[in-house]
């Protein structure tokens, strides 16, 4: 029996787990944003998210090779077996904590996607190319909004600027670093998540100022989602939503 | 029937019947999805690819070429969906540009906006929401007959 490549998996998990929780999470927004038009726009962004996940999921499944699917990994995993960034799970709280969340990621998965264009593995780089059409768009439209609502009333300033204060601490975990990351890097499938980090700060702290926002100086970043070591208490009980379907009535199909 | 004498080329024009399930105006081949076809005697197979990777329209299309392509007498009908190369504007057809705006829904444009108004022609438009009803499109307005459309995004 040939041995189960763990770090890929680990890996895919990661990339497939980001989508799946923002996807889930923006999801939540259909049918109670502010406006008809960011309603709609909130849907697609959430089904470009799903549907990016059920790519990055699929690979997983198949290099894992026990027979379970995308949809198995989706909805019948508890939240130890989840790789999110624990930013994707905190909820919406607002529109403003939405979009700020929106913006950040954003922000991470443009550069982190660009270089997964030019992954040493074939179906990576496949997903990373789709993945990154979408990608560009949702970032076209999140640094609009931050901008348009940072730079708006004094309101909806104050709105964004809590919000930010809020997601700020989650953002460093984008770029944590494990034996799955070194892993990656040296078998060319990915670099470093660190290697972004100046591309990420650049756009952010471009748009942050436009928007007349101010990033947090405290460099303090909670952790432990893209581990699986420490989710936070928000992602149980996302998934007892997500996922009641097949806890109701295992199996079931559409 | 016999399936034998069908040509590739004979399945391509009957792909080109099925209607997109979300603009039915234009059809699969004319939106770019149909991205191969082959015939081996009673065996078709055909490779398509999704337009967004959410694109919930995939399964129906799916559905549409399997039960098309056995009723004009394939015993076997292979479907592959494929990711790369990605899907891009790029490959609508001509045809299928026109049919859109006809339809009142302004095409893609590279400059990642609309030309004109699909419905008085005019060049003043502005964007409403970078979204629309389904992935594929944007909704603008039109400034001189005040008419929202749909734009379908380029990508
Ligand atoms: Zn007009």
């Amino acid at each position: 029996m040939s041995q189960v490549d763990s770090h890929l998996i680990e890996f895919l998990l990661r990339q497939g787990d980001n989508p799946l929780i923002l996807g889930h999470r923006t999801s939540e927004w259909c049918g109670h944003a502010p406006a008809l038009e960011e309603d709609i726009a909130l849907a697609n962004t959430a089904l470009d998210l799903i549907g990016q996940t059920q790519l990055w999921l699929s690979y997983a499944a198949e290099v894992e090779g026990g027979g379970r699917s995308n949809n198995d990994l989706a909805f019948l995993r508890d939240v130890y077996d989840f790789r999110n960034v624990l930013m994707v799970e905190v909820p919406n709280e607002d529109f403003a904590r939405t979009m700020v969340r929106q913006f950040l990621f954003d922000a991470f998965q443009v550069p982190w996607l660009t270089t997964l264009q030019a992954s040493s593995d074939q179906r990576v780089s496949d997903i990373a190319i789709k993945s990154l059409k979408e990608a560009l768009y949702h970032l076209e439209r999140s640094s609009d909004t931050v901008i348009a609502l940072g730079d708006g009333t004094e309101l909806s300033n104050d709105r964004m600027q809590t919000a930010l204060n809020y997601l700020w601490p989650y953002s460093g975990e984008f770029f944590g670093e494990d034996d799955t990351d070194k892993a990656m890097e040296k078998r060319d499938i990915a670099p470093l998540p660190v290697s972004i980090r100046e591309t990420w700060n650049s756009t952010v702290s471009s748009t942050l100022d436009t928007a007349n926002l101010i990033a947090p100086s405290d460099p303090f970043a909670h952790s432990g989602g893209r581990t699986g070591v420490r989710h936070t208490e928000h992602l149980g009980h996302l998934l007892a939503t997500m996922q009641t379907l097949q806890r109701s009535h295992p199996g079931a199909q559409w | 029937m016999n399936t034998t004498a069908v040509t590739v080329s004979q399945v391509w024009q009957w792909l080109g019947e099925i209607p997109d399930p979300e603009i039915p105006v234009i059809s699969i081949v004319d939106l770019g999805v149909v991205r191969d076809v082959s015939v081996q005697e009673n065996k078709v197979s055909v490779v398509i690819t999704p337009t967004y990777s959410g694109c919930p329209a995939m399964r129906e299309i799916t559905e549409h070429i399997t039960k098309e392509l056995t009723s004009r007498g394939f015993e076997d009908v292979n479907l592959e969906t494929r990711i790369a190369p990605a899907w891009t504007t790029d490959w609508m057809s001509a045809t299928g540009k026109a049919k859109l705006e006809s339809y009142g829904i302004a095409a893609p444009q590279a400059k990642g906006s609309p030309n004109r108004c699909p419905q008085c022609k005019s060049t003043d438009v502005e964007k409403i929401s970078q979204f629309g009803s389904t992935p594929c499109k944007a909704q603008w307005r039109c400034t001189d007959c005040l008419e929202p459309f749909e734009y379908f995004k380029c990508i």
